[in-house]
């Protein structure tokens, strides 16, 4: 096929792209608390409409008892300066785990304390494990398993006092909190209270704040008080290496 | 469709469970604990709260905490009695402080362990009733073919959960489960009331357990179909929520003989004791257990660890049989969470099926869909289910906890509930007949690894049966996470019983659980 024939892609009008480049195309699905009627199916495809999309269509609509499930498909019209976005990120360097035990050695010459747990009610220590626990995640070896770092992994339902505890008495360098259930926004509250804990404790500046978990991004870590947000795909390295960067930068020893 | 496993072996690997158990339970018959003596005072009728909301049960069992190695059940029964009030007046005053029972003894022993005796069997009729119930409904409905598809509603909102509930029953599902608030398992009261928050879940109470068994018999008479009830006989309650269970007409319970040790850190011999209590509870309820070996392959890897899965299902057998469930009681666990991409992903996940079906012929068997390689790609995900489901049909599971496609998101929207329901009522509905028609090669990879995981679940229970299974634990056997014996939440409320202890009820559930084998 000849490239000079396909149309480009214009980085300040970007739309979504079904099968013709720029169609806009949009798939979606959802329940209305109706029961199945042709008004129902009305109502959703008048959603569609109002959310901007051209020539809505309903292609399924269900009854569940009472309620109903539409799979509707649209265009929208909405496009994107590509050249306006910018999204914060966890800017480091990645290592390996070898690296970082070497960089530990030659930059801080004594073993960094990290300190991780899920606080408040959460008992899903998926995260946590993947990062902390010895075994690691996906073939990616845990902080437990770094000879220059001490890890203490708390587990399930820690209360933040009780992590905030036992990170002043063991001079953790960092504190990883996991949030995995994020139902209705607690986790926020959870993660606002720890960062509130640590600066009234007074030890903000020499302890580095991370989070992670399956619904936690960058910039949601920024915004509630964190030094760094991990979400997906993130393992060990990842984190451990942001450590070793930030700790250097903070001039932190 | 079977794998032809060596029996002799599976014999064999249940003596090594039966020699795992047999010291854990004679500790288990030398002690009691706060739980198993609420559990007790609930199923002599004790109910309700004091103004502050601390359920009478544990206003006595404070308050009596010294003399817990006697057995509390004589001691309100006979001082209720004496005054002539009832158990619930009795706290009352207690919580009041108008009446105090630390130093009260009882002029006859024999007497108050008779009273003890006359109000529990009193309270059990409830439980007949609802069994009752339960099979008037059964005879008329008939029971379902299995799998049976079970679903979750989450809302915290017991109200929300009863309309989301009737409404996958109507699609078709014939199990529900309310998932309880995270927090609950820690809780070392069971709340009171209707509840409408929770996190990530909804309390567990008895007013929640009566209004969802009306919500879902009301919309069973609608689809002329029996519908399931199952909530969580676990954490530091695990007895008590048993009696309530059993006291509200529940079907089916979540409880493990060891989950709360590794997953919450509760202390192993209360979890333990309280298990057997509530158990002896279940049998006598009728209430299906749903053991948690899924749980091990969240944190361990379900290729490398499939054994373990195996042995605690042993484990948790034999645990049940001592309590007098029946094997028909028994939801023995397993999970489909080997990672998909791996090469031969599926045949793992089929011969553990199969493996786990053979060795349980009698179980039900509650099969637990993928968790942990869920991601947020739904497509995939569904993908997933769909032979997760195709699996339970052609292995003939039992009970099928139907997988959403946006598991490791959120709790569950109506349409995804749906979605699941659809999946699994198509793949049955097209696969059913279809194990009758196939025969697995003999000595062929399946059969292969089903026994090599077999050999290994043996080794494993050899060990545990060797070095103990407090020892075990302790070396982080089970899903690599490590408890002490003497560690975890709980373990103040263990006391080891005096010669002069009385509860009256394991014999009198006892009664009917040997009666009916």
């Amino acid at each position: 096929m000849d490239a000079t024939n396909v149309k480009q892609v214009d980085p300040t009008k970007v739309r979504p792209y079904g099968d013709t480049l720029d169609d806009g195309a949009l798939q979606m699905s959802f329940t209305l608390p109706l029961p199945l009627t042709p008004e129902s199916i009305e109502a959703a495809k008048q959603t569609a409409l109002g959310l901007g999309l051209r020539d809505a269509s309903v292609v399924h609509s269900e009854d569940l008892g009472g309620y109903s499930f539409f799979v509707v498909y649209g265009h929208t019209r909405k496009t994107i300066d590509l050249t306006q976005i910018h999204v914060p990120k966890v800017e480091t360097k990645v290592y390996s785990r070898e690296q970082i035990n070497e960089q530990i050695r030659t930059r801080f010459g004594r073993k960094l304390v990290v300190v991780g747990a899920c606080i408040g009610t959460d008992a899903h220590t998926v995260g946590i494990d993947a990062i902390m626990n010895m075994k690691g995640f996906d073939g990616h070896y845990g902080l437990e398993r770094y000879e220059m770092i001490e890890a203490f992994n708390l587990g399930a339902q820690v209360p933040p006092e009780k992590l905030l505890q036992f990170a002043v008495d063991h001079k953790a360098d960092a504190i990883l909190i996991s949030q995995v259930v994020t139902g209705r926004g607690f986790h926020k509250q959870n993660l606002t209270r720890m960062v509130e804990l640590v600066e009234a404790a007074g030890i903000r500046q020499r302890t580095l704040l991370i989070c992670g978990g399956p619904r936690i991004d960058h910039r949601l870590a920024l915004e509630l008080g964190f030094d760094a947000g991990f979400g997906r795909g993130a393992y060990a390295e990842h984190v451990a290496g942001f450590i070793v960067e930030k700790m250097s930068e903070r001039s932190l020893v | 469709m079977r794998l032809g496993l060596d029996t002799g072996k599976i014999a064999h690997a249940r003596e090594l469970a039966r020699a795992v158990t047999k010291p854990v339970l004679e500790l288990i018959f030398a002690h009691t604990t706060d739980s198993v003596e609420r559990a007790t005072l609930r199923l002599m009728g004790l109910e309700g709260a004091d103004a502050d909301g601390v359920p009478y049960a544990n206003v006595l069992v404070k308050h009596l905490r010294s003399r817990l190695d006697e057995g509390l059940a004589p001691l309100a029964a006979q001082a209720a009695q004496e005054r002539g009030l009832s158990l619930n007046e009795l706290a009352k005053a207690v919580s009041e402080e108008k009446i105090d029972l630390r130093a009260y003894c009882p002029a006859d022993p024999a007497a108050a362990c008779a009273q003890a005796e006359r109000l529990i069997r009193r309270r059990l009729t409830r439980i007949d009733e609802m069994l009752q119930t339960r099979e008037r409904y059964l005879t008329e409905f008939g029971i379902n073919q299995p799998p049976w598809l079970y679903v979750i509603v989450a809302t915290g909102n017991i109200h929300e959960d009863a309309v989301q509930a009737k409404m996958a029953v109507r699609q078709g599902a014939t199990v529900i489960a309310v998932i309880r608030s995270t927090a609950q398992s820690l809780l070392d009261f069971v709340p009171e009331g209707i509840t409408t928050e929770g996190f990530g879940g909804t309390y567990a109470t008895q007013a929640n357990f009566r209004y969802m068994r009306d919500a879902l018999d009301d919309v069973g008479r609608e689809v002329r179909r029996y519908v399931y009830l199952v909530n969580y006989a676990s954490g530091l309650c695990m007895p008590e929520i048993a009696a309530m269970g059993a006291l509200e007409g529940l079907d089916m319970m979540l409880n493990d003989s060891m989950y709360g040790i590794l997953f919450r850190d509760i202390n192993p011999l209360r979890t333990f004791v309280d298990q057997h209590l509530s158990r002896m509870i279940s049998a006598y309820g009728e209430i299906i257990i749903n053991t948690g070996e899924d749980n091990y392959l969240t944190t361990a890897d379900a290729v490398e660890a499939a054994h373990t899965v195996l042995a605690s299902d042993l484990l948790n057998e034999r645990f049940a049989y001592e309590a007098g469930l029946p094997a028909h009681l028994m939801g023995l666990g397993h999970a489909f969470e080997v990672k998909p991409e791996l090469p031969d992903s599926y045949l793992y996940e089929l011969a553990q099926a199969l493996l786990i079906r053979e060795v349980f012929p009698a179980h039900p068997i509650k099969y637990m869909p993928p968790t942990k390689h869920m991601t947020g790609d739904i497509f995939r995900g569904y993908a997933m289910n769909t032979m997760f489901n195709f699996t339970g049909v052609l292995t003939g599971q039992g009970i099928q906890l139907l997988g959403m496609l946006t598991e490791a998101m959120h709790t569950p929207y109506l349409m995804d509930r749906a979605l699941a329901i659809k999946n699994a009522k198509m793949i049955f509905n097209s696969a059913r007949g279809l194990s009758d028609c196939l025969e697995i090669k003999p000595g062929s990879w399946l059969v292969q690894r089903a026994d090599a995981v077999l050999d290994k679940a043996i080794a494993m229970l050899a060990t545990i049966a060797d070095i103990g299974l407090f020892k075990a634990i302790e070396q982080g056997m089970f899903a690599d996470i490590k408890r002490a014996p003497d560690g975890g939440k709980g373990g103040d409320g263990v006391v080891k019983k005096a010669a002069t202890y009385c509860n009256p009820l394991p014999a009198i559930l006892g009664e009917k659980i040997h009666g009916r084998h």
